[in-house]
């Protein structure tokens, strides 16, 4: 059976040809239908650039990322349909401030996948009271709290039903009050067994949700495991290092 | 309500009086009218100031009877109204052509497309070009250098611009299009560019082509963000139709040049300057009125 989503071998770096700088390195990962897997590392380790290249915002430099088994990172392939299985949350929400709560979850399904206005309004508007939002349509972003926006941009991920989610930090700008109420959302989306990727800080929800967990450290995995051995026999002692010391700042 | 209130006189901070202001309210209310005071007296001294140093000068009582002649004001204004519609005629015309062409300029600039090269290059010289050359030049070269072309012969009715192809009604408004979309090509750039790269990332991860995203995440947001500096443009537009009457357009300031020559007089200068205030405030106005709306519609607390 093939995975879900294989990365194979992907390398990454930024900048010119004298200060090179490797955010992925050899990077090599899979993912099941339905499983969950966790990102955590430090800031800077490649989390978010990973997502990033999964999502094709960021070509690879070296290897491939195969979804459903078909390499979708070869060079010159059209992204756009390749986006539209894939869903992708922010950490910082990205949701459009010029259009109400319904336009931005409607766009892309009426853009996009040419579906009709009514309908698309519809299924929007029962995604919205299935997350307790659906008095916030008329709203705009900017009316909204951290918390609310975010879970606006998880509905607009899921508008387009993709097959695959990935995560980026989405709690990492919220206050704790707020972490809760998306927290709740995302597990939602893995009782309805939907296939996902998070980048996270919050190591008790990594715990609890991942069926996998990746360390990364420096653009390489260095542990991956499931959740209950990576957290309490690490292989690594760099993962022991960097548990320990998210135990030590409360976050645990 | 009142009956809630009664215990709570025993609390230490003040508390609310119905029907009385807080204290809070008061000190607004005292701070309100002192500022008001303050302004009304320094208005008063600076306005006498200024009315003193100029009619106490030696040369007032002739440029008062030069500029300011209440009978010849009285006559010239409402001939100058007359005229003001063919200047509100002009604008009317030239704006929109602004703005369809400022944005294809705009677009042009920014187009990443390979095949779409010459016209990126294109459009960067051409908004060098007339931003460059002074707006009273272009209206020269263009107004009185195409119809000596002669491109066609005889008179050729052309579009709604009121005039046969080799007008001044065609070929001015034409002059100020290119000038002036230049400048608001410029302005539409930035807004643009102004558009966090967060919003397309959110864009293209829903599967939204590159087109699409610019349409409909990009150009809204862009063209919000400049109306006010857009609309700064438009303002010195509408004054700057007044420079088509050197192709002999006869609008407010060719006319009230008209009437100077003929009676010696400053007076309709005077009356014309008024009449592109009556215009141009309003239009000021509207904006401030329409980003304020925009504002208070998408935002959550205004801060004023």
């Amino acid at each position: 059976m093939t995975a879900k989503l294989r990365i194979d071998d992907v390398q990454k770096s930024f900048g010119g040809k004298h200060d090179r700088k490797v955010v992925l390195d050899h990077v090599s990962l899979e993912v099941g239908e339905h499983e969950v897997v966790c990102l955590i590392g430090a800031s800077g380790s490649g989390k978010s650039t990973l997502l990033r290249c999964i999502n094709l915002l960021e070509p690879i430099d070296d290897g491939a990322i195969f979804l459903d088994g078909v390499d979708i990172s070869e060079p010159g392939l059209d992204a756009d349909p390749i986006r539209r299985r894939i869903g992708m949350v922010f950490q910082s929400y990205n949701l459009f401030p010029h259009m109400s709560v319904l336009e931005n979850i409607t766009l892309a399904p009426t853009k996009v996948l040419h579906h009709d206005k009514a309908e698309a309004r519809e299924a929007a508007l029962e995604l919205l009271s299935r997350f307790s939002l659906a008095d916030k349509a008329a709203a705009y972003p900017d009316q909204l709290s951290g918390g609310q926006q975010q879970r606006v941009a998880i509905v607009r991920a899921l508008a387009m039903k993709p097959e695959l989610m990935l995560l980026d930090e989405v709690t990492a700008a919220l206050d704790p009050v707020l972490v809760g109420e998306v927290l709740n959302v995302i597990r939602d989306m893995r009782n309805e067994g939907m296939t996902m990727v998070l980048a996270t800080h919050e190591m008790g929800f990594a715990r609890e949700i991942s069926d996998q967990v990746c360390f990364l450290k420096d653009g390489v995995v260095l542990e991956s495991a499931p959740p209950d051995q990576l957290f309490t026999a690490p292989a690594h002692a760099e993962t022991a290092e960097f548990l320990e010391r998210v135990i030590a700042s409360g976050r645990l | 309500m009142t009956e809630h209130d009664e215990g709570a006189d025993n609390v230490s901070a003040p508390s609310r009086v119905p029907g009385q202001l807080t204290r809070r309210e008061q000190w607004l209310r005292r701070r309100r009218r002192r500022s008001a005071t303050v302004a009304l007296a320094s208005t008063a001294l600076t306005f006498g100031i200024v009315i003193a140093v100029v009619t106490g000068s030696s040369g007032w009582p002739k440029v008062k009877a030069l500029f300011f002649d209440p009978a010849r004001f009285k006559d010239d204004f409402p001939e100058l109204l007359g005229y003001l519609w063919v200047d509100v005629k002009l604008f009317l015309q030239c704006a929109p052509l602004i703005i369809i062409w400022g944005m294809v300029i705009a677009l042009c600039r920014n187009t990443r497309n390979p095949v779409l090269f010459p016209l990126r290059v294109f459009a960067a010289v051409y908004t060098d070009f007339f931003r460059g050359v002074p707006v009273i030049l272009t209206i020269y070269l263009i107004g009185f250098g195409i119809p000596k072309l002669k491109l066609i012969e005889g008179d050729v009715h052309f579009l709604g611009f009121g005039g046969a192809w080799n007008s001044p009604y065609l070929w001015g408004p034409i002059a100020l299009v290119l000038a002036y979309s230049a400048y608001v090509a410029e302005v539409f750039r930035a807004g643009i560019e102004s558009v966090h790269e967060s919003q397309r990332a959110g864009a293209r991860s829903l599967g939204l082509s590159q087109t699409q995203t610019l349409r409909h995440v990009v150009l809204p947001q862009a063209v919000r963000r400049v109306i006010p500096p857009l609309m700064n443009d438009f303002l010195s537009l509408q004054k700057d139709v007044a420079l088509l009457s050197i192709l002999g357009i006869v609008e407010v300031f060719r006319r009230a040049t008209s009437i100077k020559d003929k009676t010696f007089n400053f007076t309709p200068l005077v009356a014309a300057a008024v009449i592109f205030l009556v215009l141009t405030i309003p239009e000021t106005r509207l904006v401030d009125w329409y980003t304020n709306r925009q504002r208070k519609r998408t935002s959550g607390t205004v801060i004023t």
